[in-house]
């Protein structure tokens, strides 16, 4: 699916759930993720069996989820991912919990939620600004 | 969220690096979660301490944390993933060895008392009624709030450090009256007869109540190792980590039975033990201590293993706080367990100790340790003490 041409750059605005700029492509799940036990640390792959993101890499990508799942021990994993080179360089959630607020602070991965997420596409290129979230 | 002007200068970093971060982590779960302001706490518990866990990256966050935090409040720590003397004895290897000492270095550094012990309210970090704390460890935490009264939320690791550089944590959750309510009763007429039964009990609840606050009616009385093994038990199978059981915890008083009712009865049990239990007969392991064993428990481990002998074909660990193995020391039952060929695995336990691949089955008295042993690749078996005794004695389950 694409945007048609006319149609104008959108601006969302959110809360801020860890402060950053970042821009790029966006991976967008309706789906939960799971940290921990879900994604490999090693290779940012999404590993959860049945999962629609399963066998894609969060590496590089601002990743747009509804809400983290999972045990605490996931705020590790993103860390984790961070430290292998291996982090998204943006989180936009809907609802942010405790596993990815956590993650996403320590790590120093910009991380916004309150974001109607249906309006961002696997594919757009996505601009994060503290609470303020671009999508040309 | 309501921020002090001392606080906002702690955000700022005008206390340094760890507590600028501690403030970003508790700032934005208050928001998250609605709080209007951090309150001051007494207490905490530091969980994701076994490098099984951390891995290297965590090693390197806390190391990082070290450098410049301190704890500001009494702050205990959760199991490591060895017994930090006599590891060896327990099959660890040594690079495991040398990093798991690493992550507890970090953790004395930054003021933490080195407990390793998952039940802290045995051996000092014992909160009083209606005390705010910030805890990690469910079990703990369950327990806590529920045969104490003291009020915390499920904290993960970090966030339990965070509270402990700053002294407080947002008041959200479980810190507020309104979220300790009942919202099912639970009417249990099943029979409680050995201590595995209390964690067969816990499964079933839990499974019912998903995320819930049960409030448990129809029991008479209850140990402390029998509500220990309960609060695992009850939150690692699905409910809040909280409950209310009548005449037994304080606060069941507060509240009446709510209308929506489930009942547990004796073939509820036997059902839970059709799940857990799975099909073998020749033993590896056999653990005890899941929560970490009391001193009673360690006596009736003494008690049943008396003149007996572990079969050579399995080992029999007995997980429990360095602490309360000192007073195992000078009570002869650390001589007896020992003489019968039983390990004590102290500092650890069979949740967080690299275990995947040494061992193919478990015989323990824990539903919770079953629930991780299967993360592990084991098969599981649940019983009474006598029957874990007989299982080790034999190296086998008849």
């Amino acid at each position: 699916m694409h945007r048609s041409c006319g149609e104008r750059t959108m601006e969302l605005r959110g809360r801020i759930i860890s402060r950053g700029i970042a821009e790029g492509e966006a991976l967008k799940t309706s789906q939960s993720i799971s940290f921990y036990g879900g994604v490999d640390p090693d290779t940012s792959e999404i590993i959860e069996k049945g999962h629609e993101l399963e066998g894609e890499r969060v590496r590089a990508k601002i990743l747009v989820f509804p809400n983290g799942k999972g045990s605490t021990v996931g705020s590790y994993t993103l860390y984790r991912l961070k430290k292998n080179g291996m982090a998204p360089i943006g989180i936009i959630n809907k609802e942010c919990e405790t596993v990815v607020a956590v993650g996403a602070i320590i790590s120093e991965i910009p991380c916004v939620d309150k974001i109607d997420i249906s309006k961002i596409r696997t594919g757009d290129i996505v601009h994060i600004n503290n609470s303020h979230v671009i999508i040309k | 969220m309501f921020l002090t002007k001392e606080e906002k200068h702690l955000l700022k970093g005008e206390k340094g690096l760890a507590v600028k971060k501690s403030m970003e982590i508790l700032v934005a779960l208050g928001n998250i979660y609605g709080a209007n302001r951090l309150i001051e706490i007494g207490s905490v518990q530091v969980a994701g301490v076994s490098y099984h866990n951390l891995g290297d990256a965590g090693l390197e966050f806390l190391k990082e944390l070290a450098r410049d935090g301190k704890v500001k409040v009494l702050t205990t720590l959760n199991p490591a993933g060895m017994d930090l003397k006599d590891w060896k004895k327990l099959g660890i290897d040594e690079d495991f060895a040398r990093k798991q000492n690493l992550v507890i270095e970090a953790f004395e550094k930054m003021g933490i008392i080195i407990s390793c012990t998952c039940a802290p309210y045995l051996i000092g970090n014992l909160p009083t009624y209606g005390e705010h704390i910030a805890w990690s460890e469910s079990s703990a935490v369950t327990f806590a709030n529920s045969v104490i009264g003291a009020r915390t939320n499920r904290e993960g690791g970090p966030s339990a450090l965070a509270a402990a550089f700053v002294g407080k944590t947002p008041c959200y959750g479980l810190h507020l009256d309104e979220n300790r309510a009942p919202n099912t009763r639970v009417d249990v007429t099943a029979e409680l007869v050995k201590i595995s039964d209390w964690g067969a009990l816990g499964y079933c609840i839990g499974k019912k109540v998903e995320n819930g606050i049960p409030y448990i009616m129809g029991i008479e009385t209850a140990t402390l190792d029998e509500l220990k093994s309960f609060c695992a038990s009850v939150v690692t199978y699905g409910s809040k980590p909280m409950f209310h059981m009548m005449g037994i915890t304080p606060e069941s008083e507060k509240y009446k039975p709510p209308k929506a009712t489930i009942t547990i009865e004796n073939t509820d049990l036997e059902r839970a033990y059709k799940s857990i239990n799975d099909d073998f007969s020749d033993v590896d392991l056999i653990c005890v201590g899941c929560p970490h064993c009391s001193i009673k428990e360690i006596s009736e481990i003494a008690k049943l293993l008396k003149n007996r002998k572990i079969s050579p074909n399995t080992e029999f660990w007995v997980a429990c706080s360095r602490l309360v193995k000192q007073m195992a020391d000078k009570r002869s039952y650390t001589d007896i367990i020992e003489k019968a060929g039983g390990k004590f695995a102290c500092d650890t336990c069979m949740a967080v100790a690299p275990l995947k691949g040494r061992f193919r089955s478990v015989v323990t008295t824990s539903a919770k340790g079953c629930y991780y042993s299967r993360h592990n690749n084991m098969m599981t078996k649940m019983g009474s003490l006598e029957e874990c005794i007989e299982a080790a004695v034999k190296g086998q389950w008849s």
